[in-house]
């Protein structure tokens, strides 16, 4: 298997967290899902990374592997995760208890109900910061939180309120003051914006770009809507049935798809240009616990041959940036179906 | 063909303390032909108190609902019959929708006898299969299970043929596909726009959701804070907006373009 | 075209899946057998005072001794244990049943029903269920099984009202709800084809609770001498050997008995109730 390329490594700084074939198993009645099947990205400095799917691609699972926040029935089944030379997936729990948020932190899913309704926001803030241990009198840290609400673009008298006297875009911003308080090296969002309304949902998306600017981190983005991923993420990666099958700078990927699930997701997506066109994609969500053989999208790949069926497509590189899992990646999509067999 | 006139609907205490408004006289009308009329707005905008008052859940404060000229408070039982079949929904939550302790075929065949269509249950069994068939569903792989064993496209899309056998000509589709993977939206909304070409059925699809509204609709009406703000044809309304709160609307919206400049990366924060 | 295996084998099949379950509904079928077939096994004439010799210690002959009366206790264990039974079932049973209908009237229609209904429900649960029952069992002329079944139901059909209650709230704003509406449905048919089904496994739930504490209430009342005078209970077993000073005479083998087959009872009650709630947790976490 190919190592994973750098993609746009001019213009970022180094390599901030190697991820290697990571693998993520969950145990059910039925058998084995693996729910992460063989991923591997780089992030760098300063970088953002968008990591797309629909419901059961694996996207939020392969993430949260990296704070090792998989509970059983789940498992981490294989794979490297280097954060800075450091190995996430094989630190002891206290080593990682350590690391979350100081060095990798996350925003949940539905961060904003994760805030603990009977504390104030600066009490929470403060919890935060003494569980790493920071120990400096409270007139300083009182200092730091207003320091970090202002840099999320929040007033200071914030820090007094409680939860439920916050409206839904106020709340994950301090999710994402949170999230920067000790000036972690990766930050990984998932789903921040899915249960905000769409205008302030632009502005909590301003406020995370400007407090990684602060922070100088890399973010992960992990969510399903390619329009902000398109405005958001300088790379770009699609991920299928627990695969990344294909990823890219953003650019790249949206002038030229070469995973077929990419080119139809791209070109379902409803714009202000056309109406009364409807593009979706046949056929069913794969399973993941039943998975088929070969290349995971080929029950609903329009180009797919018999190929298809057999062999699981493996990383190829179409371009300096561009990898896709897909056995006719370079050749582009060929026009007869049958018995086509390329290498 | 539905007329909402002047509707105001309060929620809350009576007494002392300030009434929440979730509609505020708001005045909307359906047209006769076919058509597919969008609404669009955001968490507290009214839209889903809208879409309860037209399928007759709710009552309004003030008021009155009408269909066919008709008010619905002062129906008499049949004409309130034929409005029950006639004016049909598709909820968001594809899951929520069913009874979990029966199959899903009884959220076909329930309606099917209550309404008098057909007389037998092969009768019904026949007109089931044809409706199933319309929206792309095989009714080998769909009937018989209960809902958990079936996908949220395909539960979704039983509810739409429920709506069809019952020869519905209105559906009111609350947030019908944002529950549904994105690969499978396109698929659904065409499901709805083909149920008013092919059997002039009008559809109300209400979203939070611009670009399918633009997608489908014929028109669309803007809805803020319990009232209705802009409405007109969708290219109007998107293109040349004329409320601020549209045109806030529209500049939300991400376009799936990275060479368009969407203003993410801003100088100064928001507040 | 592959169809779900039948209801009741699903049930079974899920039921089987929680041994502190299957033990606790083990156990209870041991006693019902014990109560149904004991008569046939053991020598039920041998209950009948002076049928045999009195206060005799367990042996070979009385298995587990005779009373003062001259009563073989084991005899009269097999017919006393299944009174307690019924007492118990159908008391739960009637309460659960009442209990059940009240709440889900109170939790769909609402307004004065459920005011009515609740502050009923509120107000007599707060009143100490033994002061009642004592009230009533003193002014009755004779008690008997049935009427204590009733008295007891009467008490007990307050909990299950209000968690019944509760559930009906928050499933009436389930859209399936909505969308029976709009199939025409309404009222009373909407309330017992919709939201009943789907309470099952709360009824179930509560059913065990209702039985043991009806089953608890009855023994009480027995032990203080307000049961049934004539009858044969567990409960009257064990005021009958406190009346007749057992303790003291140290006729372990007539208390000891109706205790420990009340023991077993409730062991088992409680294990089935336990093995339920681990049951329906676990499938919670699975799903989830």
């Amino acid at each position: 298997m190919r190592q994973a390329s750098h993609p746009g490594k001019d213009k970022f700084g180094g390599a901030l967290l190697e991820v290697r074939d990571l693998h993520v198993e969950f145990a059910t009645p039925s058998g084995a899902a693996r729910a992460v099947n063989g991923v591997s990205f780089t992030l760098q400095q300063g970088m953002r990374l968008g990591l797309v799917g629909e419901s059961g691609s694996g996207k939020s699972t392969a993430v949260l592997a990296l704070m090792q926040l998989i509970k059983a029935p789940g498992r981490i089944s294989g794979g490297r995760a280097f954060l800075a030379g450091d190995d996430l997936l094989a630190m002891t729990a206290e080593q990682m208890r350590q690391a979350r948020f100081s060095r990798i932190a996350l925003i949940p899913q539905g961060a904003m109900n994760s805030l603990n309704p009977v504390l104030s926001v600066c009490a929470q803030i403060d919890d935060l910061l003494t569980a790493h241990g920071e120990k400096t009198d409270p007139g300083k840290r009182r200092q730091h939180v207003a320091d970090l609400l202002h840099r999320v673009g929040l007033p200071e008298s914030v820090a007094d309120q409680y939860p439920h006297q916050l409206s839904g875009g106020m709340k994950q911003r301090v999710c994402i003051a949170m999230a920067i308080a000790l000036s972690p090296q990766v930050i990984i969002a998932d789903e921040p914006t899915s249960a905000l309304d769409v205008i302030v949902q632009k502005q909590v998306m301003q406020t995370l770009i400007h407090a990684q600017e602060e922070v100088g981190a890399g973010i992960i983005l992990v969510g399903h809507d390619m329009g902000l991923m398109a405005q958001f993420a300088h790379v770009v990666g699609v991920m299928y049935a627990g695969r990344l099958v294909e990823i890219a700078p953003v650019h790249e990927i949206f002038s030229n798809p070469r995973h077929p699930y990419t080119r139809m997701l791209i070109s379902s997506l409803p714009t202000f240009t056309t109406r009364k066109v409807f593009r979706g994609i046949p056929g069913v969500a794969p399973s993941i616990i039943n998975p088929t053989t070969g290349c995971p999208f080929h029950p609903r790949c329009p180009s797919a041959v018999d190929r298809c069926a057999v062999d699981v497509p493996a990383e190829e590189f179409v371009a300096q940036d561009h990898q896709v899992r897909c056995h006719f990646a370079r050749e582009g999509v060929p026009t007869s179906a049958i018995g086509a067999a390329v290498d | 063909m539905i007329e909402i006139r002047a509707a105001t609907v309060a929620f809350g205490a009576q007494r002392n303390k300030t009434l929440k408004l979730a509609l505020n006289a708001v005045s909307l009308a359906l047209p006769q032909t076919p058509s597919i009329t969008a609404i669009v707005g955001e968490s507290g905008s009214g839209k889903t108190t809208l879409t309860r008052l037209m399928l007759g859940l709710l009552k309004p404060t003030q008021g009155t609902v009408l269909y066919e000229g008709h008010d619905l408070q002062h129906m008499d039982r049949q004409a309130f019959a034929k409005y029950r079949r006639e004016v049909q929904a598709v909820f968001q939550d594809p899951y929520s929708v069913y009874n979990p302790f029966y199959k899903v075929d009884r959220s076909l065949l329930l309606p099917l006898q209550r309404f008098g269509l057909v007389n037998t249950r092969d009768e019904a069994y026949e007109h089931i299969h044809q409706c199933l068939q319309a929206v792309g569903l095989r009714p080998a792989d769909t009937l018989g299970r209960y809902p958990h064993q079936l996908s949220g496209g395909q539960r979704q899309r039983i509810m739409i043929a429920r709506a069809l056998s019952l020869k519905a000509r209105v559906i009111v589709a609350d947030e019908p596909v944002s529950m549904v993977d994105a690969s499978l939206r396109a698929t659904i909304l065409e499901s709805l726009y083909r149920l008013k070409t092919e059997q002039q059925v009008s559809l109300l699809y209400v979203t939070h959701d611009l670009t399918t509204a633009y997608q489908i609709a014929d028109r669309i009406v803007v809805m803020y804070n319990g009232q209705i703000v802009e409405e007109g044809e969708p290219e109007s309304v998107i293109h040349a907006p004329k409320h601020a709160y549209t045109r806030a609307l529209v500049a939300a919206v991400p376009p799936p373009n990275p060479d368009i400049d969407w203003g993410l990366v801003a100088k100064a924060l928001p507040r | 075209m592959s169809h779900a295996p039948t209801r009741l084998l699903r049930i079974l099949r899920l039921l089987g899946k929680e041994p502190l379950l299957t033990a606790g509904v083990g156990l209870l079928v041991l006693i019902a057998l014990f109560a149904l077939l004991g008569p046939f096994v053991v020598n039920v004439d041998l209950a009948q005072i002076g049928a045999a010799m009195p206060r005799q210690r367990p042996s070979a002959q009385y298995l587990l001794g005779t009373d003062v009366q001259g009563r073989d206790i084991l005899a009269t264990l097999v017919l006393a244990t299944p009174q307690t039974l019924k007492i118990g079932f159908f008391a739960g049973v009637m309460g659960l049943g009442l209990g059940t209908t009240l709440g889900l009237l109170a939790g769909y229609f609402r307004g004065w029903t459920d005011t009515v209904i609740r502050t009923i429900a509120d107000v007599v649960m707060t009143i100490p269920g033994i002061a009642v029952l004592v009230l009533v069992a003193t002014n009755v002329r004779s008690m008997t099984v049935a009427l204590m079944a009733v008295i007891v139901a009467g008490l007990a059909w307050m909990y299950p009202t209000r968690t019944i209650r509760a559930q009906t709230l928050s499933m009436r704003e389930r859209p399936y709800v909505d969308i029976a509406r709009l199939n025409g449905v309404g009222g009373m048919q909407l309330v017992f084809t919709e939201i009943f089904p789907n309470l099952l496994p709360y009824i179930a739930a509560s059913f065990v609770t209702a039985v043991s504490s009806a089953m608890l209430a009855t023994i009480g009342l027995e032990a203080l001498g307000l049961g049934p005078q004539n009858e044969l209970t567990l409960g009257m077993m064990i005021f009958w050997a406190q009346y007749y000073g057992a303790i003291l005479r140290n006729l372990w083998w007539w208390w000891v008995p109706p205790v420990a087959m009340m023991a077993l009872i409730f062991i088992g009650l409680l294990m089935t109730s336990t093995g339920m709630d681990r049951l329906v947790n676990r499938r919670l976490r699975v799903e989830s």
